[in-house]
């Protein structure tokens, strides 16, 4: 029989992101855009993940797209699912122990209890930027510094500074506040990296937190935040270098699960 | 006529053509503030009560004036429309007080527009169940309808009260009858329509839409029972009837079997005794006999009643889990929720908590955790 390939889409709020699997288990391609929904990530993401596995939009035997801008491809994707049930089985394929996922996106948090792989609960954050990706990126841009950078900056703190985790715009004054009257920046990034933390925990206990704990998404790349994470859930935080395509993984994988029925593979 | 051309006959309801149409027919209107006002006090005075529940499509502006940011978006959007003269025909408005935030907001709608419309004060009792917290009420009641008297113009009469009673108590009727049919039904009567029907009896004389609802319900019931393949929810909160938030019920193949929302089943859950004489009583006793409600004082709170009242309503309606719609900055549903909760994660029953709010335009978050609730209730 031969391989069969399928493609994953995920088109977030900030980032397009796609896999291509071979038989359900290979990644052969992976591409990323730093635009999302609304934007031509989307289509840039799905040409570069072709072109990077010199394969056609006509090879794959099932596409399903997922995230916030997953009824826009409709046109494109045989199905589009929640990026809920799409992080669960990514977060399923690369830690099979997982009970607990933590995405944190541009501007959702979601937490996912997964039994034998399936979602059985979740929470996800009020329509509010406080504690999501778009709160670090303000808050980057007060500082002055690169959103990507704010991980080492934070590690070199030495010294407590608690900044608001409740509300974005709060939280802003309160860092400009912290920088008119002299504090490192430094100290500044670690306090940003605890609210966020803060904003998180409180979410997670909502559903419950048990071991395994994977966190994926965009700001599972900044290890500041992973570890006032770990710290305030008290559990260890795993991450996965493949943690911002955890979503088109999954949904890479759910389209394998269809492609592999309908060509009656067990 | 068929079953959707009936329904039509509901969603095609529009309040301000309503309002409109009223006057021109000569009617006094009354506009009517949530919770619990007794309607049946304009309806005896010959007068048409009109519901004010916020709106969908509405910015709140000029109510800024009168209220502190975080406030209830009902609240503020209902007073928007007082002072935006959407409802400058209504000839009197009804401030209800057993909502926290509606008590303080009855004297922003006197101080906004008290000039222009006539705001007639009504503190319930929470203390309901003593003989002095019925007496209580009914003297708040009386003092609503001789208000409502004076602004008819003539003497409203015991035996007005009663025959109001005997129609309020059909429309409540037809209503939870309705609410029943929907979720057998619901095939037939999708979540956009079962919220159309209901918040229609808002905007029409009770009579009338009780008669269009019985015959509507008469034909729901000689259809077969639905062969539904989706999920079916209870849901819960203030007001759901928002039809782009309920259009993603119907792409995720979700139906309401029943719901625990103010606006709708918690308005007519209800009736008052048609076995009592005096009618300002029976109408006293109507609100004496309310329970399981956010709203009202429970003297067994230490047992979760409400929570489990809506755990067996899940049960009972077949449902296999609840959508809570929390409205932004309502104080007493976020109060409510971790017992709320708790009786559920106890029941075993799965639930989804959504931030909601009536100035909402983009529903991306819902649809997002709407659809992973389809497929948390799905894999079980």
């Amino acid at each position: 029989m031969s391989d069969i390939y399928t493609l994953g889409i995920d088109v977030g709020s900030t980032a397009s992101k796609c896999i291509i699997l071979k038989n359900g288990c290979e990644i052969v391609s992976k591409s990323l855009i730093g635009v999302g929904a609304g934007t031509s990530g989307p289509e840039r993401a799905i040409k570069q993940v072709l072109d990077g596995c010199g394969m056609k939009k006509e090879d794959m035997a099932y596409t399903l797209a997922t995230g916030y801008g997953r009824n826009s491809l409709m046109g494109l994707a045989d199905q589009q699912m929640s990026e809920l049930s799409c992080h669960a089985k990514g977060a399923t394929f690369l830690f099979p122990d997982v009970h607990t996922v933590i995405d944190i996106g541009g501007q959702d948090v979601k937490i996912l209890h997964i039994e034998n792989g399936a979602m059985v609960n979740f929470a996800m954050n009020d329509k509010c930027a406080a504690g999501t990706g778009r709160f670090l990126d303000v808050m980057a841009r007060v500082l002055e510094v690169r959103v990507d950078d704010l991980d080492k900056l934070g590690a070199l703190s030495t010294k407590d500074v608690a900044i608001s985790s409740t509300c974005t715009v709060f939280a802003e004054s309160e860092v400009i506040s912290q920088l008119a009257q002299g504090t490192n920046k430094n100290d500044i990034i670690a306090g940003i990296h605890r609210a966020v933390a803060n904003r998180v925990v409180g979410l997670a206990h909502r559903i419950g937190v048990q071991d395994t704990v994977v966190m994926t998404g965009g700001v599972a790349q900044n290890s500041g935040v992973v570890q006032a994470l770990a710290a305030g859930l008290g559990h260890e935080v795993h991450t996965s270098e493949l943690t911002q395509y955890n979503g088109a993984l999954g949904a890479a994988l759910f389209a394998y699960q269809k492609a592999a029925r309908a060509a009656g593979v067990k | 006529m068929s079953i959707e051309a009936r329904i039509q006959e509901f969603a095609a309801i529009n309040p301000a053509e309503q309002l409109k149409k009223f006057k021109a027919q000569g009617k006094k209107v009354v506009g009517v503030l949530p919770y619990y006002a007794p309607e049946e006090l304009v309806y005896a005075a010959g007068m048409v009560p009109m519901g004010i529940w916020g709106s969908n499509d509405k910015e709140v502006m000029r109510s800024k004036e009168y209220c502190a940011t975080f406030y209830c978006d009902i609240a503020q959007l209902a007073l928007e429309m007082l002072l935006d003269g959407t409802m400058d025909q209504l000839d009197a408005l009804i401030t209800p007080t057993i909502c926290d935030t509606l008590r303080p907001m009855s004297q922003n709608f006197r101080v906004a527009v008290g000039a222009k419309i006539p705001c007639i004060f009504l503190a319930h009792p929470q203390n309901r169940f003593a003989d002095w917290g019925v007496e209580f009420c009914k003297d708040q009641y009386r003092s609503v309808l001789d208000k409502l008297a004076f602004l008819a113009g003539h003497d409203v009469t015991n035996k007005d009260i009663l025959h109001a009673i005997k129609v309020y108590n059909a429309s409540r009727a037809a209503r939870r009858e309705f609410v029943k049919l929907a979720n057998e039904h619901c095939d037939v009567v999708n979540p956009i329509q079962r919220s159309a029907v209901l918040k229609a009896s808002y905007f029409m004389l009770k009579d009338e839409y009780t008669e269009k609802l019985v015959a509507l319900n008469e034909e729901l019931k000689a259809l077969p029972a639905a062969k539904w393949n989706g999920t079916k929810v209870v849901t819960s909160g203030i007001i759901c009837d928002n039809p782009k938030l309920l259009q993603i019920f119907i792409d995720n193949n979700i139906a309401i079997a029943a719901d625990d929302v103010a606006h709708e089943s918690r308005s007519f859950r209800f009736d008052a005794p048609e076995n009592v004489d005096d009618g300002l009583l029976a109408l006293a006793l109507q609100f004496s006999s309310m329970d399981y409600d956010i709203l009202l004082y429970d003297k067994f709170s230490n047992k979760n009643r409400r929570a489990e009242d809506v755990v067996a309503k899940i049960k009972e309606s077949g449902a296999q889990g609840l959508v809570l719609f929390m409205q932004t900055f309502c104080d007493p549903e976020e109060m409510e929720y971790p017992y709320l909760k708790k009786a559920l994660d106890a029941a075993g029953i799965p639930h989804v908590k959504l931030g909601v709010n009536q100035q909402m335009r983009d529903f991306g978050q819902a649809s997002t955790a709407i659809q992973a609730f389809a497929d948390v209730l799905a894999m079980q």
